[in-house]
């Protein structure tokens, strides 16, 4: 029985749960010992990695592995500076009383800046290790190095020390040194080689230990009801209504409301027949009126991001040819393959909940405030879930759980269905862009300004309000989080006077929350977009125009490669040949990160208004490549999904609650429509490492509508690209 | 094709509820289930009762394919199939293709291109493309787009799962 052994090996130390590799028969070593009282202190090397006696190593990381391959590129960056195989390395991830707070894994910060820390942690251990081999022999430091795990003498006489034999279990007691030196990248054996990810035959094979599968004795089964609007308030319950289930339960606090059985089945069929009248509630705005009401306000400030030369004065000049466009991006669900899960056991003045959440760590104060239990009295342990984008309903689910756990005294675990998912994961914001832009009598252009609407985060709120204390009464912080929305409105272009603003609007059509790439894939299909307007209206090769306003070399070299990978001519826009177009868009993620660029093939079907993609090349420069084949998947990954986003989704709600809660209703890209994909890889072995999971998404929705635009002379403002959406932009027919 | 429609295994006429327990070959095993509810779907039994985590549970609608199995042969959907559906069938999980250390072709292709990010969809993604390959052992780009059509994918590893199914076919892949 695969569960029983997981659980089994999961559990198998008692007080201390090591889940970097459930299965034994897994590629990478296994975790075998751990220091109870261990530090989680991300200033020492001990918060971060211990040197067990045999030459194996575990490393806490505070990030996740969410299937973007930490699990593999971590390893890599330890590895290297330790001087050992990736396969003496077992990792633990984000379980709050192993792993050092890293911060939540989002904003493809888990190489940049969570590997980046354990590198260092690694290299701090590397120079110690040294120490203590060149003191044993009476060698200068810089005699001695670490390879295949012995410290050895560089000269090659002389005793050599297992890396285990240097440092005993009570670990290094050592400050992380930031200073602490890196090896050279020339140096580099594991650092850059596409290593597969350790997790991969696990998941193949069926035998992954997801949050869903894991189980605990003597565990109940939970489902939530939530109600049928949002905001409604539970009127009465008919508890007799789950009575046909034998040894249901049904459990309220206040509007949470919530069935356990013993088995999984009766808590789907409980939940199904029990009877509860809600109030009459219905506070939404529905999903049409979004665009309007994102002008009408109400707002809470204004500002200026951007203010650079005279814009106003370009825009006024009456020579100029000035430009005017808006672009909107509706509201979108994280969409995770499964519905979100979670375990959790509160007992003994204490709880731990197993959970698939990019931000334990974050977490653990509002589980903790939501159940009265003191902080330190609450563990999180990161087990995989579906793939999220974002925070979608695993933390949640995690709420649900651990108050089903209070109120019944028994571990439970808490399954959404797909219509809670769907239905009640925190959305991604909406997003209106106006941009004007002037063109000189030469063509350049000379003033740009993006206004934006957006809704507003709130301001030191630590986490997205969640919703099982909300409905239960539970006091807690309430605002918005929709991570950093408003970054990139501005073309990455040397263009003399810029000004953008934002509008900030007091609210979000419904809960939102961070989504993959934030704000940024909205903004640059606007800025990009438009810019393509420009180039048009100029009638210069969109690739030219780009290029010629470009300094950065790195910039140049992304769009040159990825338009020289799609054979491109240079011809204005549209293409004489009607029917098939290309388009190509550039992004300098955050103006401080990866350099992207993708060029893109489509066909248009005039009379049905499809658009197929047909290919997609992307130049990616993230810096220093940790793993090759793996960031190529998340690229590409990057690229279908953002593809879908563009292509079909929209999130519907009417007054109550939202109504596309299903794969019918809520379509998203299938293998039909997948084109093919080309990434191109710009490694920079002496450059930072920076993210990978994000910067790819942003330039698909305007490399897609530029070539769109190509093929048939549709210009969309507006996502989802819908047929009718295309049929509505055509021009008349020549 | 996509996958069999969720309907075929509902038409099946409902074991009366008398009967407590259903005979079928699980994974090349003959296999006694007790039965509590002939209605409870194949999904929950093989994932609670019989610890085969395999199968997943994406939509409980037939609109994924997560939870794809093989019923003699034939891929269906665990959410959509009474458990009284399977008596006397043989049922194939992803646990009986292969293990870790000794993987089905089909899984040595999916591993060897690396084709899962979080593999949520990976096993049901597997099932469906063990039985394309039975059923065309060397499918066209086309056939294996169709085939697994109705297997849906968020984390966007769809070329990967393409390129498996056509490692493990022999051909050239895309
Ligand atoms: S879970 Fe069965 S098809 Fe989605
Ligand atoms: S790999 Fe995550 S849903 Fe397919």
């Amino acid at each position: 029985m695969t569960a029983a052994l997981s659980r089994r090996d999961l559990l198998r130390t008692g007080g201390v749960l090591l889940v970097g590799f459930a299965l034994p028969a897994s590629a990478l070593a296994t975790p075998s010992s751990v220091p109870r009282a261990k530090t989680v202190d991300t200033t020492e090397v001990d918060g971060f990695l211990a040197i067990h006696q045999d030459g194996s190593v575990t490393i806490f990381c505070g990030k996740v592995d969410l299937g973007q391959g930490l699990r593999i590129a971590i390893r890599q960056m330890a590895a290297e500076e330790l001087g050992i195989g990736v396969e003496r390395i077992a990792m633990i991830e984000g379980d709050t009383l192993l792993t050092p707070d890293q911060g939540p894994t989002v904003g493809s910060t888990g190489v940049m800046k969570g590997g980046v820390q354990i590198r260092q942690a690694a290299a701090t251990a590397r120079q110690a290790l040294i120490r203590l081999a060149a003191e044993r022999q009476d060698l200068p430091a810089d005699q001695v190095d670490i390879v295949d795990g012995e410290v050895r003498p560089r000269s090659g006489e002389g005793r050599s020390f297992g890396i285990g034999d240097l440092v005993g279990e009570a670990g290094f007691n050592l400050k992380l040194d930031p200073k602490a030196p890196l090896r050279p990248p020339a140096s580099y054996r594991v650092v850059g080689k596409p290593l597969p990810r350790p997790d991969v035959p696990a998941k193949i094979t069926g035998r992954h230990v997801y949050v869903h599968d894991f189980t605990l004795p003597g565990m109940l089964h939970g489902r939530v009801i939530r109600p049928p609007s949002v905001g409604a308030t539970l009127t009465s319950v008919d508890e007799a209504s789950v009575r046909p289930v034998k040894g249901a339960r049904v459990i309220r606090l206040r509007d949470f409301l919530a069935v356990v059985a013993e088995t999984e089945w009766d808590a789907v069929r409980a939940a199904g027949l029990l009877k509860a009248q809600w109030s009459d509630s219905a506070p939404l705005m529905g999903h049409a009126a979004v665009r309007d009401a994102m002008k009408a306000g109400p707002f809470v400030g204004r500002d200026t991001l951007v203010n650079t030369g005279d814009v106003a004065g370009a825009l006024e000049d009456s020579d100029a040819k000035v430009l005017r466009a808006e672009y909107f991006w509706p509201v979108q669900s994280h969409a995770s393959m499964g519905p979100s899960c979670a375990v959790a056991e509160v007992k003994g003045g204490s709880a731990t909940i197993w959970t698939a959440s990019q931000a334990t760590h974050r977490f653990r104060p509002a589980f903790a405030a939501m159940l009265g239990l003191p902080v330190d009295r609450v563990r999180l342990i990161y087990l995989d879930g579906s793939g999220c984008y974002g925070m979608n309903g695993h933390d949640d689910a995690a709420a649900d759980a651990a108050l089903l756990a209070k109120a019944t005294g028994k571990p439970v675990r808490v399954q959404w269905s797909r219509e809670d998912e769907l239905g009640w994961d925190p959305k991604g914001p909406p997003q209106l862009l106006a941009l004007e832009g002037a063109l000189g009598s030469d063509g350049q252009v000379t003033g740009w300004r993006t206004e934006m609407w957006l809704p507003k985060a709130t301001a030191g709120l630590p986490n997205v309000p969640l919703l099982a204390p909300q409905s239960a009464g539970i006091g807690q912080p309430m605002g918005l989080i929709t991570g950093l929305i408003n970054q990139n409105g501005d073309p990455p272009y040397a263009v003399p006077a810029v000004e953008v603003t934002v509008n900030w609007l007091a609210d979000a059509p419904l809960r939102p929350s961070n989504i993959r790439a934030p704000g940024k894939i909205a903004n640059t299909f606007a800025v990009e977009g438009f810019f393509d307007e420009l180039c048009v209206a100029s009638g210069l090769d969109s690739l030219f125009g780009r290029l010629r306003l470009l300094r950065d070399i790195r910039a140049i070299k992304a769009l040159t490669r990825a338009a020289a990978l799609m054979s491109w001519r240079p011809r204005p826009a549209p293409n004489p040949i009607p029917g098939i177009g290309r388009g190509i868009a550039y992004v300098h993620y955050k103006h401080s990160e990866t350099y992207v660029a993708i060029a893109m093939e489509v066909a248009v079907d005039r009379d049905s208004g499809k658009i197929t993609p047909r290919r997609v090349v992307c130049s990616h420069d993230c810096g220093l490549v940790i793993n090759p084949d793996a960031l190529k998947l998340q690229i590409e990954g990057a690229i279908i999904q953002t593809l879908s986003r563009t292509l079909l989704e929209e999130v519907a709600f009417d007054a109550k609650a939202v109504t596309s809660t299903d794969w019918a209703s809520y379509p998203i890209l299938g293998f039909a429509d997948i084109p093919e994909i080309m990434v191109d890889l710009i490694d920079q072995p002496d450059l930072p490492p920076l993210g990978g999971g994000e910067a790819a998404a942003t330039p698909v929705p305007a490399a897609l509508a530029n070539a769109v635009f190509d093929a048939c002379g549709a210009r969309l403002r507006t996502a989802p690209f819908t047929p009718d959406r295309v049929k509505a932009a055509l021009p008349p027919p020549a | 094709m996509p996958a069999t429609p969720p309907s075929k295994a509902r038409t099946k006429a409902p074991s009366p509820a008398s009967q407590r327990t259903i005979s079928l070959s699980l994974n090349g095993t003959a296999t006694v289930i007790a039965v509590t509810d002939p209605n409870q779907p194949l999904l929950y039994v093989l994932r609670n009762q019989l610890g085969l985590t395999g199968a997943k549970f994406g939509c409980g609608k037939g609109q994924c394919g997560a939870c794809t199995i093989l019923i003699d042969n034939e891929p269906a959907r665990a959410c959509q199939t009474p458990i009284a559906a399977v008596a006397d069938k043989r049922v194939t999980t992803i646990e009986g293709l292969g293990s870790v250390k000794a993987p089905h072709p089909v899984q040595a292709a999916f591993i060897a291109e690396q084709a899962a990010q979080c593999g949520y969809c990976a096993t049901g993604m597997v099932m469906s493309s063990v039985a394309l390959l039975a059923r065309i052992p060397k499918p066209s780009l086309d056939e294996a787009k169709r085939a697994l059509s109705g297997n849906l994918c968020r984390c966007g590893t769809h070329q990967r799962i393409l390129r498996a199914v056509m490692r493990a076919s022999g051909s050239a892949q895309p």
